[in-house]
């Protein structure tokens, strides 16, 4: 009885123990082939040692597609975080719009970010796409959109905006419902006014919601790779090769195993590590947050 | 006087949010619903058609979209399924038990939804050939977990912990086994729970595009895949890509709809309850 009551946790969690290890093993193999040259026309590989991650290192790709990559994901994150956070400030003073509104806020999360990208794609077409047409009467009528470097990924941020600033503004809005009332109503009777409220009071109690959401933003953009896919294939040229397009062109297409995956190790420690920096700060947040709600 | 025109500045401020977020759908719709000989010599005025449906929904261009969808149906079915059999009992253990390498281990799944997926796909895209996987079902289920399972088991546990201990323990003063104590007990109480993260997985695994991209060929190809499959080709077919891009949207936009309440909770993997 006594073994049977300390081994149940452990009884419990070996499914999702086994099935956690046929996750990790494809992971271990992946790296075990970045040590050799692993390859469509080399099936027969030989170890090559640290060789692929010294190519990744002093390729010029590699530190454009870093480029890309961290531009993406910053850009992605501070949009979706403003945008998000003041959609559900203004969804929180609940008028009669807002709470109709509310109701459909998840649509573009719940779209495919792919399929997302391809009505994009029809939309932003140069000569037949509607947005050109839409802004013709104001004298816009032939932008490039993903046709020129800048635009491309001006465009794929905007298509990551389109899909998840609703997720940040589901998570900000939940985060100002829970907010204690006593600090509000303790400032409206000093008279406080609107800015020094948002300040001094709304910001840093509504920041630990908003940072979950920021976090969860910025990590999943450094991995984009769907949103790109479709929109720009990374083109025009490799203005946005972001670094899974860069591991997905190596692996896949060009069939050099050994030397994408080395790229996508990379790319994992990179996340690995802004993660481990974010959620630490996270921490810090909310205690101070927990302070101010005091 | 002021109050009502910065209430009037608010609406229109949200109302401008809403038509950049609804447009493109609103838009998909019309392009849907255009007839090929109309599509690229008007924008708002035409005699609208279900042609493209037909079209797609019939397999009339070498693109078998029904299977896809049906596929897209099967995988995400089965890995929801094995993410909640396998899922549940170690949410449940770890929401109850302190025990050793439990924290790990949900950490380790939880590092599963923030590792790039090409880390795992490609050795994997290497080991299905060899095993005879590319391209199956089981396949698909099986890198499915990679989504599913890290937000079963979190948003589970969440649900588990939210849950008194004391009223399994009264259960099982009244001499029921622990295992009825699981199964009458705690299990109807995070009923909701289960629903909504059932259907959140769903929506996850049925959107997803890397893994059926990379290892699926024809068989067990998603609708995520499919719908790609009809921008290729010589000229563009606007209207059957759109007519694809909603019919694929239509099973997860209409169970985000009825889950509504959970999301919070679920998105954040537990992070943020409302």
């Amino acid at each position: 009885m006594g073994l049977r009551v300390t081994l149940r946790p452990y009884l419990l969690v070996v499914p999702a123990l086994l099935l956690t290890c046929g996750i990790l093993y494809p992971f271990a193999l992946g790296l075990y082939y970045t040590l050799f040259d692993f390859s469509a026309s080399k099936p027969q590989p030989d170890m090559v040692r640290f060789q692929n991650y010294e190519t990744v290192f002093t390729q010029d790709a590699f530190w454009n597609s870093a480029w890309v990559t961290v531009l993406y994901a910053v850009g992605a994150a501070a949009v979706e975080t403003v945008l998000g956070v003041s959609v559900a400030l203004l969804l929180h003073r609940s008028s009669l719009v807002g709470r109709v509104l509310e109701k459909i806020l998840i649509l573009p999360l719940m779209i495919a970010p792919v399929i997302a990208a391809i009505m994009w794609k029809l939309m932003l077409q140069p000569s037949v796409g509607v947005v050109n047409h839409l802004l013709k009467p104001f004298g816009l009528g032939g932008v490039q959109w993903t046709d020129t470097p800048t635009g491309a990924l001006l465009s794929s941020i905007a298509v990551d905006v389109w899909v998840y600033t609703p997720f940040v503004a589901i998570l900000a809005l939940a985060g100002l419902r829970s907010l204690p009332t006593s600090p509000f109503e303790a400032a409206a009777v000093d008279g406080a006014g609107w800015w020094y409220t948002f300040r001094r009071l709304t910001l840093p109690m509504l920041w630990p919601y908003v940072l979950v959401a920021v976090i969860f933003r910025f990590m999943d953009s450094l991995k984009v790779f769907d949103i790109i896919y479709a929109l720009t294939e990374g083109g025009p040229g490799d203005s946005t090769v972001v670094l899974q397009i860069r591991a997905y062109l190596e692996a896949i297409r060009f069939q050099r195993y050994s030397f994408g995956i080395s790229y996508t190790i990379v790319l994992w420690a990179v996340v690995y590590l802004a993660a481990m920096v974010l959620v630490r700060h996270l921490g810090r947040i909310q205690r101070k947050a927990a302070e101010v709600s005091r | 006087m002021k109050r009502r025109l910065v209430g009037r500045l608010a609406d229109a401020a949200l109302i401008l949010y809403f038509l950049f977020a609804l447009f493109p759908i609103a838009w998909m719709v019309l392009l849907s619903l255009k007839p090929a000989d109309q599509l690229f010599s008007t924008y708002f005025s035409f005699t609208p058609t279900l042609d493209s449906y037909r079209t797609v929904l019939g397999d009339s261009e070498g693109i078998p979209f029904v299977r896809f969808f049906v596929n897209s149906l099967v995988v995400s079915v089965g890995a929801v399924a094995l993410s909640l059999v396998v899922g549940l009992p170690a949410a449940y253990a770890s929401a109850r038990w302190r025990f050793r390498g439990s924290e790990n281990l949900m950490f380790t799944l939880l590092s599963f939804r923030f590792a790039p997926e090409l880390t795992v796909i490609i050795p994997l895209f290497v080991l299905y050939q060899k095993l005879g996987l590319f391209d199956t079902y089981v396949g698909m289920v099986w890198v499915l977990q990679l989504v599913t399972l890290p937000l079963v088991v979190w948003i589970m546990r969440s649900y588990f912990t939210d849950l008194t201990p004391e009223l399994e323990q009264a259960a099982l003063l009244d001499g029921y086994s622990r295992k009825q104590a699981f199964f009458r007990v705690a299990l109807p109480l995070v009923k909701p729970g289960i629903a909504a993260v059932s259907l959140l997985a769903f929506i996850f695994a049925w959107n997803n595009f890397v893994f059926p991209l990379i290892l699926t060929s024809s068989s067990a190809q998603t609708v995520t895949v499919g719908a790609l499959s009809f921008l290729g080709g010589d000229r563009p077919k606007y209207n059957l890509t759109a007519a694809a891009a909603l019919v694929s949207v239509v099973p997860p936009l209409l169970l985000a709809l009825t889950i509504q309440r959970y999301l919070v909770r679920g998105l954040s993997f537990g992070a943020v309850k409302s």
